[in-house]
């Protein structure tokens, strides 16, 4: 029988030691999935994964029209993404501040942050697919571009908050109206983390795949006509993965190795730059 | 008048963010509209999925959302305390960055990529080693025995949840460790200075103080797990079955959307497709809606005393 004293250390260390465990666990997943993907991923990756489009089953092939077509969806995704978020960012931080309106959109904002993205999908279909009749692009690039708002709104809200007001009220004292004091002042002082915010946003639709599946949805050959069916990486990688074929499969763990390089990578630049910033404060 | 003309177009970007969800919420209603007409509320009680007689109903893909989730929560939730415990309480200074951005990768890594390494790694060894030990030692078990028997598959509602698990830990805890460090200094200095131990601090005045944080935290997990896509559609099976069995295969509400969306026929088809995301996302936004507010709760709380 341990003294209740005794008892207490004995439950503390045990706790403690359970505590390191979980993380440990935690970290061992990320090692695994890294693990996996490098392994798997670095035997089928050759240049022909750059040059050559996706085959049919059988035939040697790659993904350069999955790539490309990625790049575009991500590109004018941020293009009509990240302009709304960072107007609606500056109202919330500039102009609404306290106000009913700005509350709501702020509290809507969190729960869109967090909806599934295959929602979205859905939605986009109805109103730009079925209208349409049929699949393109560019309802792929809006149904990234509603992923992306979300996430500028909130980090560009931040960032303006943290440039001090006493910023804003110089420029207003040698006589700047507000919009040029937010444009010429405020923006330029956050202007790194409103960056690393669209660095983030990217991050996050880059590999979105349930968005994509209903808008999007993929193309086997070369294609570049926003108004049809584009190839991305995501789809692709999910229609070989899924796919009896082994050489179907090789080429999706290809991909899903770019894809996650450059999903890392996207994080890890947004995440020095800021710390960077941080620090220069 | 520029000034005027700013003012007004931001707010107008914000209206136009705000209003995203009241759209969601028409398009998908008017897009169910034809199964709602035909179906009504029993469409969440039907366990039927037939699209040849074109009769469907919600209550299997519910019940894997529900119980998927469930299984991500349970093991989630006392994995990202241990790691939110771990980074706020016990790591030395120059561990805290690399473990909570190790972490924080995690959610990171896109969720088609859980799925390949979840269907072609993970299930082939859960299958293979982990639940026929699970069957041997549990399936004997008055009541919760039926859960654990089943073909050793690998796939199947119990892989989805783990994988799920794994998803949100990520999510979960980095909401602990933030609210956990929001817990003032004076007041966990007392309780060493009572002599309590480290653990002690944490369970009996860290936990009571962001209760309300913490359950936020939660929520925002069971948000995520709830709609997550793609990993699940990879390796849950797609079945339209009701089993007992966590080794059978199973679906939700989101992979079936994943699996049939493109491939339905018939208006009466997509619409009941429809008719599930609209579910999926009343629920889903109950569930964030209450996590926000409870961690504004705590946020306005905090306020107060600062």
């Amino acid at each position: 029988m341990l003294s209740p004293y005794r008892r207490r250390l004995v439950v503390n260390a045990f706790n403690l030691g359970v505590s390191v465990l979980m993380t440990l666990f935690g970290l061992f997943w990320l090692a695994w999935l890294l693990w996996t993907l490098l392994s798997q991923g670095l035997q089928w990756l050759g240049p022909h994964v750059f040059t050559a489009s996706t085959p049919p089953p059988g035939e040697q092939g790659g993904l350069a029209n999955a790539i490309v077509g990625s790049l575009l969806l991500t590109g004018f995704g941020v293009l009509i993404g990240a302009p709304l978020g960072l107007l609606a960012g500056t109202f919330l931080a500039e102009f609404g501040r306290a106000s009913r309106l700005a509350a709501a959109v702020r509290f809507i904002n969190d729960v869109l942050l967090s909806a599934p993205s295959i929602l979205i999908g859905v939605f986009v279909y109805t109103v730009l697919v079925v209208p349409f009749g049929h699949f393109s692009g560019w309802a792929g690039a809006v149904a990234l571009a509603l992923i992306v708002v979300p996430v500028v709104v909130r980090t560009t809200e931040d960032m303006l908050k943290l440039v001090p007001d006493a910023l804003r009220e110089a420029a207003a004292a040698l006589g700047a109206p507000y919009w040029k004091v937010v444009v010429a002042i405020v923006y330029r002082a956050a202007l790194g983390g409103i960056m690393t915010g669209v660095l983030l946003a990217v991050a996050r639709i880059s590999g979105e795949t349930a968005p994509l599946l209903f808008t999007a949805l993929s193309n086997q050959f070369w294609s570049t006509d926003m108004s049809g069916p584009v190839a991305n990486l995501p789809v692709v990688i999910f229609q070989f993965a899924m796919s009896p074929y082994e050489d179907w499969q090789h080429l999706a763990w290809a991909g899903a190795l770019l894809i996650t390089l450059a999903v890392l990578a996207l994080n890890i630049v947004a995440r020095v730059a800021f710390r960077r910033r941080k620090a220069r404060q | 008048m520029q000034d005027a003309l700013f003012r007004h177009g931001t707010r107008l970007a914000a209206v136009a963010v705000g209003s995203v969800v009241l759209a969601i919420l028409v398009a998908l209603t008017v897009g169910a509209w034809p199964a709602i007409e035909r179906f009504g509320v029993g469409f969440l009680g039907s366990a039927s999925w037939n699209p040849v007689t074109e009769e469907f109903g919600a209550l299997v893909p519910i019940y894997g959302t529900l119980v998927t989730s469930a299984i991500a929560l349970l093991i989630a939730v006392p994995v990202s305390f241990g790691v939110a415990l771990f980074i706020t309480e016990l790591a030395p200074g120059w561990l805290k960055r690399p473990v909570g951005t190790a972490i924080e990768l995690l959610a990171a890594i896109p969720s088609i990529i859980y799925g390949m390494w979840g269907l072609f790694v993970f299930a082939p060894l859960f299958g293979e080693h982990v639940q026929p030990w699970l069957t041997e030692r549990l399936a004997g078990l008055p009541g919760v025995g039926v859960l654990f028997d089943g073909p050793p598959m690998g796939i199947g509602v119990l892989t989805a949840g783990i994988i799920l698990a794994v998803m949100v830990i990520p999510f979960i805890a980095s909401v602990m460790r933030d609210v956990f460090e929001v817990v003032p200094a004076q007041l966990k200095e007392s309780a060493y200075g009572l002599g309590a131990t480290t653990w002690e601090v944490v369970w009996k005045v860290v936990l009571p103080y962001t209760r309300v944080g913490v359950i936020g935290g939660i929520m925002l997990g069971l948000g995520r797990a709830l709609g997550e896509t793609m990993a699940v559609t990879f390796v849950i099976g797609n079945a339209h079955e009701l089993s007992a069995s966590l080794f059978m295969p199973g679906n939700t509400i989101s992979s079936i959307l994943a699996n049939e969306f493109t491939e339905a026929v018939g208006e009466i088809y997509l619409a009941s497709l429809i008719y599930l995301g609209l579910i999926l996302f009343g629920i889903t936004f109950v569930v964030l809606a209450a996590a926000k507010l409870l961690l504004i709760r705590l946020g306005a709380r905090e306020g107060r005393r600062a």
